[in-house]
């Protein structure tokens, strides 16, 4: 910035810190934040009633911080939220660890005490940075209104470059209260200020040569792709590469959406709920094509049976992941964006200069043989009959406006989602991936719709999920964004039964929850929302149009459904692979996954 | 540790030499780290360097938990860091300062005295029956020096773990700068 005059001020103003914090989000462009006023942040609070931001007032900051989430997965600019110190930082710990897992750009503010109140035990005072040192990509204490601008640069250019992440900035309220002199920091200051900090986003050429001619020569190679592709607004290059080489696709949980289902290559999920075919494909295959996905023991199984055959070519701006689970052949640590489009010219020039790409036919035939033998499946419900979680979700995806984004909480409804749906767009999917956080899917409904106000928002939660953070509801009806939430009601912790289930020979341990408290239609309209209750498969179609008609307040479906239901195909932890389990009506004819 | 000789270079030893800014918390993000990691840290000094803005944190650390390649991939993640180089002992200038409380009665002070003249060391502290002794050397002379001051107890001793530069006629091969993913350059 040259001018003496920023957009939001003039250079060398006398402003206090809490001003300066507000201008500089302001100067970051940020058009919405998530957040809850308190002690330590209160002179914050001030500024912002004259600022151009919107600030939504959540229930709970945890709330704050999914919302942030969810923005941030729909629209990829940082979500940001501001909370204060002590209970209120402590509070955003779950949404910090989830974006930090999950590789979501993320600012977070804290209210901090006073200086000279640090250390002494004050009221509502804990030790954030302490706190959130291992679960941010980075975080900072500022000790001086002077350095707040800078570090709100740094926060955001770390947040959103490299492999994103989460970053908390921890600001005491006499810094917020003292007065300073206006700076805005150049983008020559700010890299000047991270010597240790430069990401690598241009992929090695001679590594990515190598990748070309190797996939080239591969005779049964899978694409596996993870989140990080979303994440580097990959998707129309992964589209180039495998249309190019007819290779076949996975879309691991967080890449969901990132190649479209409906596409012939698309194999689906791979993983401990993933379709046969992509988990056997991975395990048959001889080259995995890993971009922006980390080798998640949850993709694996064990990880000394996972593929065994394949060679590795690994793409990711991280180069910690490489090698941290399975060795790659080819590591190419890069921006998956550029790396792929480099991948695809390289590859293009060996074929034009004559090298031939190995014949696919056998593989692919074998893959569709896999695919025609092992669709995702459940039986039907008989007539009058207990409703299914799979056919509710059937029915809202084919009613569902085009472009409608899907979020889910965690468990069953969250497998069922990623499964039963038909993800064609990237940025239609948002879920808590790594660190599997029940209650995500209310709040990250709220903000995707907040950063998305164009799009259908539906969440789709579990009963045990919904309890955690329902009340972001009232948030929603108050701040007037109508998400529609789905709740797969089968009164249990599903997941969890399912293991009790599976592995503990049916001895059902605290798994049961109340089927009819919550009154969850009662709670809804408590709430101002509209609710809904379907307990008859009947009643599906016509709840479903009921709530994708009503878009003047949020709405909860309370689905009735059957607690019995597995979600299969299934890989028992501490299993390879090959020993997937499939649904019963499949389990016989298990010898066609050879 | 174990044996006799607690502060010897162990294969699975391996010497980094960190650079981080020089930042308000930068030492607890790297001790978090390796704690987070599950990494076992043998030994680690810390102080400023020649320019304020730098630190030079020096980590023994001890690779049976971890390969280094990673160790040193994820130390680069740190903001704070800005370079890590691979020491390698035979080729690296390494010291270490040590300071020991030794028992001594009047008639075994002179032969205290004297080994500690035979090492450089020296005498810091001296009462009734007890001396205070410090010697700064290699690592491995603070270990000879330990095992002979062993027979007269040693009632309290500190090491402050080894600080280390590359020898100056070798230091292209001594030190391996390493890049962000782990490879010498």
């Amino acid at each position: 910035m040259t001018s003496k005059q920023t957009k939001a001020g003039k250079l060398g103003e006398q402003i206090t810190g809490a001003e300066a914090l507000i201008r500089g989000l302001e100067m970051e462009n940020v058009d919405v934040m998530f957040g809850l006023p308190g002690g330590c942040i209160l002179p914050a609070y001030d500024p912002l009633l004259k600022s151009s931001i919107r600030h939504i007032l959540v229930r709970h900051e945890q709330g704050a911080g999914h919302m942030a989430e969810g923005y941030a997965h729909v629209t990829g600019r940082p979500g940001v939220a501001m909370v204060t110190s002590g209970p209120a930082a402590t509070n955003m710990v779950t949404p910090l660890c989830d974006a930090f897992m999950d590789s979501i750009p993320m600012v977070a503010i804290t209210g901090q005490v006073s200086t000279s109140a640090i250390g002494t035990d004050a009221f509502q005072e804990c030790d954030t940075v302490g706190i959130t040192r291992s679960i941010t990509k980075h975080n900072e204490l500022v000790m001086s209104a002077e350095d707040l601008p800078m570090a709100i640069r740094q926060a955001f250019h770390i947040a959103t470059t490299g492999r994103p992440g989460p970053v908390l900035i921890d600001v005491p309220k006499d810094v917020l209260q003292n007065t300073m002199s206006w700076n805005w920091p150049t983008d020559d200051e700010v890299a000047d200020s991270l010597p240790g900090y430069k990401p690598n986003t241009k992929g090695h050429t001679r590594m990515i040569k190598e990748a070309a001619q190797l996939i080239l020569r591969s005779e049964r190679p899978v694409l596996y792709v993870g989140g990080g592709v979303l994440r580097a607004r990959a998707a129309d290059a992964l589209r180039a590469l495998a249309e190019l080489t007819q290779i076949p696709v996975v879309t691991t949980l967080m890449a969901r959406g990132a190649f479209p289902d409906d596409h012939p290559l698309c194999l689906g999920m791979p993983g401990m709920h993933g379709t046969a075919t992509a988990v056997t494909a991975m395990q048959k295959s001889d080259l995995l094509i890993a971009l922006g996905a980390r080798f998640d023991d949850r993709v694996t199984g064990k990880v000394n049976g996972f593929a065994p055959d394949a060679k590795i070519i690994h793409v990711d701006i991280d180069p910690a992941e490489q090698g941290k689970v399975r060795k790659p052949d080819v590591p190419i640590v890069g921006d998956c964006r550029l790396v792929i489009e480099e991948m695809v010219k390289a590859i293009q020039e060996l074929l034009q200069g004559g090298t031939p790409q190995a014949d696919l036919n056998p593989w692919r035939s074998r893959v569709s043989g896999w695919r025609e033998q092992f669709p995702l499946t459940y039986e039907q419900s008989e007539p009058g009959g207990a409703l299914k979680p799979q056919f509710c979700l059937e029915k809202l995806r084919d009613a569902a406006p085009e472009g409608t984004i899907l979020v889910s909480g965690v468990g069953q409804h969250q497998m069922w989602s990623s499964q039963y749906w038909r993800f064609n767009e990237p940025y239609t999917w948002v879920n808590s991936g790594g660190l599997g956080t029940m209650g995500f899917s209310v709040p990250a409904a709220i903000g995707a719709k907040v950063g998305r106000p164009d799009k259908t928002v539906w969440a789709i939660d579990g009963d045990g999920c919904f309890q955690m953070t329902a009340q972001e509801l009232v948030t929603a009806s108050i701040e007037k964004i109508p998400v529609k939430i789905g709740i797969l009601n089968n009164s249990y912790l599903g997941m969890v039964r399912q293991w009790q289930e599976m592995f503990y020979d049916e001895r059902y341990s605290e798994v049961a929850l109340s089927p009819d408290t919550p009154n969850f239609v009662k709670w809804a309209e408590a709430m101002g929302c509209v609710g809904i209750r379907v307990d008859d498969p009947s009643e599906v179609e016509a709840a479903i149009d009921k709530a994708n008609s009503i878009n003047d307040r949020p709405v909860v479906v309370d689905f009735r459904v059957d607690a019995r239901e597995i979600v299969y195909p299934m890989i028992a932890p501490g299993t390879t692979n090959d020993a997937i389990m499939l649904p019963p009506s499949q389990s016989p004819r298990k010898e066609f996954l050879k | 540790m174990s044996g006799s000789n607690p502060y010897g270079s162990a294969p699975t030893h391996h010497m980094l030499s960190v650079l981080v800014q020089n930042r308000p918390g930068v030492l607890a993000r790297v001790a978090s780290l390796f704690a987070r990691r599950g990494y076992n840290i043998f030994s680690l000094a810390v102080a400023p360097t020649e320019q304020a803005e730098y630190s030079r944190i020096t980590i023994v650390v001890d690779v049976d938990s971890a390969p280094l390649e990673q160790i040193v991939k994820q130390l680069f993640k740190l903001i704070d860091v800005v370079r890590i180089s691979e020491l390698d002992p035979r080729k690296s200038v390494e010291r270490e300062l040590m300071v020991a409380t030794i028992k001594a009665s009047a008639s075994e002070r002179g032969e205290i005295v004297e080994l500690v003249n035979i090492f450089e060391g020296r005498i810091l502290s001296v009462g009734a029956d007890a001396v205070i002794v410090s010697l700064d050397g290699s690592p491995e002379k603070l270990d000879d020096f330990t095992e002979l001051l062993r027979q007269y107890g040693i009632t309290e001793s500190q090491r402050t773990g080894r600080v280390a530069l590359p020898k100056l006629d070798t230091a292209t091969k001594a030190s391996k700068a390493l890049n962000t993913q782990g490879k010498a350059n």
